[in-house]
Parts: C-alpha cells; structure tokens; sequence
C-alpha cells in the first residue's frame, strides 16, 4: 500500500512533465495538422538553457532559493520560445501549403540538427548539476517503507498545474485564445474575419515551446543530470501521451500524460524497470490500432 | 463616380484551372449588386479572388480607391470586407456569441454591434449559448451573415445565402439584406444561383458565365431578358 502510494507520487509528477510536452504536440497538430517531431528536441533546449542560467546564476551543486529558481524558468521560457518560433519559421512555413509529407520530412531534420548542435556547443558528455531542491515530507511509514514526497516533485505539481491553469485561461478567455481556437476550427475562414493566421501560428510555437521549457526545467531539476538525447525518448512518449489522450484535444495531451507516467513509473516498480519504454509505446500502438482518436479526440468529421 | 468595389481585368483560378477570365465590375456605395451564373461558373472564386484567396493573376481589384490586389487576405478584411461565404463556415465548437464576438475581436473592435445583429437576427438570441455546430442550417446561415456584420463592413460578400434553405428562412433572410440595405445604407455583393430571388432585391446585376461576364444591367432590366429567363429562371412559363 504504502509503495503503491509512493508509485502514484511518481507516476504523477513524472506524468506532468509528459503532459506539458504533450499540449505543444497537440496545439501545433490542431492548428496546422503536422507532428512537430522537432519539439521534444525544443523539451532538450529548455533543458540545457535551465542548465546554463543555473551555472551563470552560480547555483549549482547546492540548495538553490525560489528566487533564483524562477529565474532559471523564466530564462528557460523565453530563450526555449525564441527557438520554438525560429524553427516554425525555417522549417515549416516556407513549406505551407506543399505536400503534406513535407513539413513532416523538415520536423524530422530539424530534430537531427537541433540534437547535433547541442552535441557539438554543449559537448556530448552528460551534465550533472547536482540537487538544486533537496529534501521532502514523509507521508507515511509502514513496515519499514517511507513514502516521500520530496520538494521537487511539490513543486514540479505545483508549477505545472499554475502553468496549466494559465494557459487554459489564455485559450478559453482572451481574444488571443479565440483567435487560436478559430484557426484550428477554420483557417481559411479566420483569414476571411481579418485574423494574421501565420502569427497565430507563430504565438502556438512560441506557447508551446515556452511549456516544453517548463518541462525541461522540472526535468532538470527532478533528475540532476541531462544530455543532448533526452530529447527524444522525452518526446516520443509525450506524443504517445497527445495521441492517448487525442491528438487535437488540449485536455487530453495532460490526462494522457498523466497516463503514460502513471504506466511506466507502475510498471517499473511491479514488472521490469528494463521494460519500462516498451509498456509506453505499447499503448501507442494498442491506441492507434484500437482506439485512433484516443481518450477524449473527436471522431473526425467529413467536411461537405 | 468613385466606385466602392472596383474589378478590373481580373483573372485568377486554382492550379492550372482558370476560373475567372477578364472580369470587370463595380459596386457603388449603398448598392446591392448581384453575380448570378450556372453551378461552377466562378462566383465563388470571384467572391474569394476579391478577398486574397486565390490571387488574383492578372489585372487589378480597388477598394474605395486603394489597390488591394496583392493584400493578404486579412489585411483585405481589415480594410472593411466582410464574406459570408460558401458554405457558411461556422466555427461548430465554438458558441453563437463567440462566433459573433470572432467578427469583431479579429479586427480589434468590441462587438458594439451585437444589438443591432440580434436584432436584424432574433433567433441568433435563442440560441446565443449554443455550439454553433448543432445549429440548424438557416440558423446557420444567419450566424455567418451576423458574423460578417460584427465588424461593421463597408461591403458585405454574400455567397449563396439561400442555398439548401426552406423558402420560408430563405424569405427572412432576403427580407434581412433588404432591411440592412435600406436602414443602414449596407453595401451588399451577393452570389446567387436563385437568379429570380437575387435580381428582385438588387438593384443590379452580372451574369457570370464560365468566368467571364456575360450580361450586366439593372435587377429588373435583366429579370425581363428573355435569354435570362430562359437560363436562369426555368423558362418563361416560371
């Protein structure tokens, strides 16, 4: 029981960091209808930008105070944003309205390059930063099991449900989200009320990128160390996450990201810690066989 | 005289079709002008050249004066166009009031219009919480031309508004344009292939055939050619 319990601890806040990869996933496929392969390696960016203002800060190795922390995400978010729009602009917009197997091949290549230019500036080596947030609260004791819930996952639930909860305002409230919720209805039709489709666009990059940054901070500082790869496995899973949940539906990328982290942290500790990734992209494809809309997808509707 | 809209030599088409060839036209200020023509002639794709989508290939299209010929489409739109278009387009997960409100947000403005559209529309205030999605295909269509209107447009495109309707909602919504018309002053372009209906309420109109026009002139001169009857309206015996 107490194990269990302890599982369901880091299934969850592993799960977060899936789910905000996800929604970028799914945003940029409702809105242009392509898998941006590139954006678990966007995920990597924010990473290894934390990792870099946490050297500059001078923080690592020790405890490090809220202060500086939310720095470190800001600094994340905005630089991870900058190379979120770039790639979109590079790579996909010169391609719009080519075949559909185009943007696809680009998000492929700019995967690769994003990869190889970290490998070649950061170095090839994995980057410990030691504990930047120690400690944690013990839940409970049974026979001689503490449950842990440590601080950084306190604040990796934290920080991704307020992230959450702003960006679910952002879509449902303001003109920005409307606007961004219209293109992915209709685009040509937003373009005929007078709404700039390619800056919607643009700003569902930069949103998504600036979440994935999020997610490569808390990865940062849930696991200490990070390399230029962790992008991939990362992004595989959040997109396993997005399609899980339904591909298009932004509650759906959390609820499936919350799923894939609940099934690998549940099935290293009761099976084979070896298998972990193989229960993962089983659901993958259990899902696209059996269930292709996923949890809460829509049935895709013929337009007349 | 300084027309509102004005066309000239226009050409344009998808690929390697050519849809539209050499069109002229005007619209004046407080007129409504109508396109009739045959399924297929290029109405559609004139309302769309006139917004940016296709591009126009060759010639030139004024509005109040200024080229817009080579606007992307939202910069057109913001100048004071707003389309109705074919198949009504719709936003189906979004509300009634937030497919209004897209009208006006889109440009900047903050929907002081509404009164004025649910009044013009009252059953678009019967369903105002609705998705628009499970509308019905009138309510629909009132909803694309209550949008159009959000905005305050200088001309308003109108692509078959009558198309798959009842007589009954197709006579509510002829009858709405007439009173824009005539209350407000609304500039109107409307796309028909309800020839008769169309040239009753404009005051002119062209005929569109295989993108090239045809035949201009009055509402009421071209409803009594005999050559339209005999296209358009079903015979003279109609």
């Amino acid at each position: 029981m107490a194990y269990a319990l302890q599982q369901l601890i880091n299934g969850v806040s592993l799960g977060m960091i899936y789910g905000l990869i996800a929604v970028g996933y799914t945003m940029v496929y409702g809105i242009i209808g392509m898998i941006n392969f590139a954006h678990g390696d966007v995920f990597m960016v924010g990473a290894f930008v934390s990792l870099i203002t946490v050297l500059l800060l001078g923080i690592g190795g020790g405890a490090a105070g809220p202060g500086a922390l939310l720095l470190v995400l800001l600094a994340a978010m905005a630089v991870t944003a900058l190379y979120g729009w770039t790639v979109e602009r590079v790579a996909y917009r010169p391609l719009r309205g080519s075949f559909r197997l185009a943007p696809l091949i680009s998000a492929i290549g700019m995967s690769i390059l994003l990869q190889n230019y970290v490998q070649v500036a950061q170095g090839a080596r994995v980057k410990p930063t030691g504990t930047l947030v120690p400690g944690g609260v013990t839940l409970m004791q049974s026979e001689g099991f503490n449950v842990q819930f440590s601080y950084v996952q306190m604040l990796i639930c934290v920080v991704t449900l307020g992230v959450l909860a702003g960006f679910t305002l952002l879509v449902t409230r303001t003109p920005l989200g409307r606007a961004m919720r219209a293109c992915e209805q209709d685009r040509k039709m937003a373009a005929l009320l007078g709404i700039d489709t390619d800056r919607i666009i643009s700003l569902t990059f930069v949103i998504g990128a600036a979440l994935a940054a999020v997610a490569g901070c808390m990865y940062l500082l849930r696991y200490g160390v990070i390399d230029f790869y962790i992008g991939f496995l990362a992004g595989v899973k959040a997109f396993t996450a997005a399609v899980l949940g339904g591909i298009g539906s932004l509650p759906g990328a959390v609820l499936g990201g919350l799923l894939i982290g609940l099934i690998e942290t549940f099935w290293s500790a009761y099976f084979s810690a070896q298998y972990k990734d193989v229960a993962a992209f089983s659901i993958l494809i259990l899902t696209l066989v059996f269930m292709p809309t996923g949890l809460l997808g829509r049935q895709e509707v013929e337009k007349v | 005289m300084n027309a509102l809209l004005r066309m000239e030599g226009v050409c344009a088409g998808y690929g390697a079709v050519q849809a539209l060839n050499d069109v002229s036209l005007h619209v004046d200020q407080g007129e409504i002008v109508t396109l009739i023509g045959a399924n297929g002639a290029g109405k559609s794709t004139l309302l769309m050249t006139l917004c940016g989508e296709p591009r126009a290939r060759a010639g030139h299209i004024t509005f109040d004066g200024a080229e817009i010929t080579a606007l992307p489409t939202h910069a057109i739109m913001r100048r004071g166009i707003a389309q109705s278009p074919e198949g009504r387009r719709v936003f189906p997960r979004m509300t009634v009031q937030e497919n209004l409100m897209m009208g006006a947000e889109a440009l900047g403005q903050p929907g002081d219009e509404l009164p004025r559209v649910l009044e013009l529309f009252p059953r678009l205030r019967e369903r105002f919480a609705q998705r628009a999605g499970t509308l019905s295909g009138g309510e629909q269509q009132m909803l694309a031309i209550g949008r159009a209107l959000m905005s305050r447009p200088r001309l308003l495109l109108l692509d078959e508004p009558s198309l798959g309707l009842a007589p009954l909602v197709v006579k509510q919504i002829f009858g709405a344009i007439r009173r824009l018309n005539a209350t407000q002053g609304m500039t109107v372009l409307l796309v028909e292939q309800n020839a008769n209906l169309a040239l009753r309420l404009a005051h002119r109109g062209y005929v569109l055939v295989n993108g090239r026009i045809t035949m201009a002139g009055t509402g009421a001169g071209l409803l009594a050619r005999p050559e339209i009857r005999d296209a358009y309206l079903g015979g003279a015996a109609h």
